[in-house]
């Protein structure tokens, strides 16, 4: 029986969100340019929060896009069932500095596919990382630029993210996996 | 190598599906419309496949409609034409797909003038295929992409009447329309002169109309065939002119409609036979989106095939990865 224990409650989560928020802003001097794009599912939501907490300080609405990454995996052959293909709609990224937003990093791989899906819609003048929660376990030389937080994980764990818009509630959670 | 997939191994006909799967192709089109609307039109989920499209009749926009949606999702494709190939030097169909195998290929799209011909060679070797048109058979991208088109004007296929109007008897899209259409609950009407109705058309669960006045009264859109010129050498009509008087889909007859009716039509026209040019260019046609929506279809299709499984839960995903 894996055990559940919780990360981040709903208060947490916003107080993570509100700093990454300003952390985004900070890093990018300013909304000039500024474009967040969220990864299918959570991260779409989470970027949707992002733009909602910025417009609360700066008063300035910024562009929002969602990116369904399915197409750009490198594992069609090698993995099991996988979510239907979402949708992909994305502002002009050419000049931008754009914010990939998702929900939890753990090997890369999908930030990996997220970067060469924004090449082929565009030339940003810059691209930022930012997760909610960072588990570490990379398998490619990446990292992220605004983390919520982090979580000390081994192969085999699990760290799900709940999203009031998807799951009625605001969480995150490790589940543990049986010990290999 | 090549794993039963959520559409199995080949895609033969409409009849061979279930309902939950023809839905399953068409909710998978929805995404790879965009795809093709984007400044790359191009992402790489099928990079290394390769696929070839082994056409034994002519064809330009079904040829071409694979071609871009192979191309848009990454896949190197090699087209054989029958003309020119070891085809006309007496190969069989087997032997030629056998030799294609051996130069290690995925999938074969092929078109071919005998019934049966994909089914056939789908049991005799391991790539994927896909039916691009055999025979009287079925053209089941052609039944798809209708049932797209349809879905995307009325939102839905269920209760949808649709009548199938012209030269029943040699389409194989009349027949791959019939199974999709029934499949996701629609009502199909058949209408066409007698010669041109295959016999016992009923027991595939359509109506028949005599007249192409009662299917106009009846139908919410009217598919209309292309009167297959080539295949006409058997007197079954007794001229174009008297087809036009009678069964043509003119701006008078739908004037006539109860309401406005969608028009379809697979391709090539013959206008001025089936179908007047200010129908077919008129606002309720979709013959263009049938050609658009056919590229995002057969990119379904292809995905589905290479092993895009879908996830059937339908809960959002929760990806393992990140």
């Amino acid at each position: 029986m894996p055990n559940r224990t919780q990360l981040l409650d709903d208060r947490a989560i916003g107080r993570a969100l509100a700093r990454m928020a300003s952390e985004v802003v900070e890093r990018c001097g300013g909304t000039d340019g500024l474009v967040l794009v969220g990864i299918q599912r959570r991260g779409v939501e989470l970027a949707a929060r992002l733009q909602r907490l910025i417009e609360q300080s700066e008063g300035v609405r910024v562009p929002v896009g969602k990116l369904d990454i399915t197409l750009y995996r490198d594992d069609l052959q090698t993995v099991g069932p996988r979510p239907v293909v979402g949708e992909t709609s994305l502002p002009d990224l050419d000049g931008r500095t754009v914010v990939i937003v998702d929900d939890v990093l753990y090997t890369g791989r999908t930030v990996r596919a997220a970067l060469d899906e924004c090449a082929d819609f565009g030339r940003p003048r810059r691209i930022l990382l930012c997760v909610l929660v960072d588990r570490g376990g990379r398998e490619l030389p990446i990292q992220a630029d605004i983390i919520g937080g982090r979580a000390s994980t081994v192969p085999g764990d699990r760290v799900d993210v709940f999203v009031n818009e998807l799951d009625g509630r605001d969480a995150v959670e490790l589940v543990r996996g049986e010990p290999k | 190598m090549t794993a039963a997939t959520a559409l199995g191994k080949d895609l033969t006909g409409l009849e061979y599906l279930s309902a939950d799967q023809i839905r399953l192709i068409l909710d998978t089109a929805e995404p790879f419309k965009e795809v093709s609307e984007r400044p790359i039109k191009k992402v790489p989920a099928l990079r290394g496949k390769t696929i070839v499209n082994l056409f034994f009749e002519a064809s330009t926009r079904t040829r071409i409609s694979f071609e871009f949606a192979e191309k848009r999702l990454s896949a190197d494709t090699v087209n054989v034409a029958a003309q020119g190939s070891s085809a006309s030097k007496g190969e069989t169909l087997v032997d030629t797909a056998k030799n294609l195998e051996a130069m290690r290929i995925d999938m074969v799209v092929i078109r071919h003038g005998a019934s049966g011909a994909a089914q056939f060679l789908g049991q005799r070797i391991r790539s994927n295929v896909i039916n691009a048109g055999d025979g009287k058979h079925e053209h089941p991208t052609q039944g798809l992409l209708d049932l797209l088109t349809l879905r995307d004007k009325f939102g839905r296929i269920e209760g949808l009447k649709v009548a199938i109007v012209g030269d029943v008897l040699h389409s194989r899209v009349a027949r791959s329309n019939i199974w999709g259409l029934t499949k996701l609950g629609a009502e199909v009407a058949v209408c066409g002169p007698a010669s041109l109705l295959p016999r016992n058309v009923e027991q595939l669960g359509v109506t028949i109309l005599p007249r192409v006045e009662d299917a106009i009264q009846w139908a919410d859109a009217l598919n209309v065939l292309r009167l297959q010129l080539e295949r006409m050498q058997g007197g079954f009509i007794p001229s174009l002119r008297e087809y036009n008087r009678v069964f043509g889909v003119t701006t008078e007859r739908l004037a006539k409609a109860p309401k406005d009716l969608v028009i379809l039509h697979p391709g090539p026209m013959n206008r001025g036979v089936e179908i007047d040019s200010d129908v077919a260019d008129g606002p309720h046609s979709v013959i263009l989106p049938q050609v658009t929506n056919g590229v995002a279809v057969r990119m379904a299709v292809l995905y589905l095939l290479a092993g895009g499984s879908p996830d059937w839960a339908g809960a959002p995903g929760r990806g393992e990865d990140h």
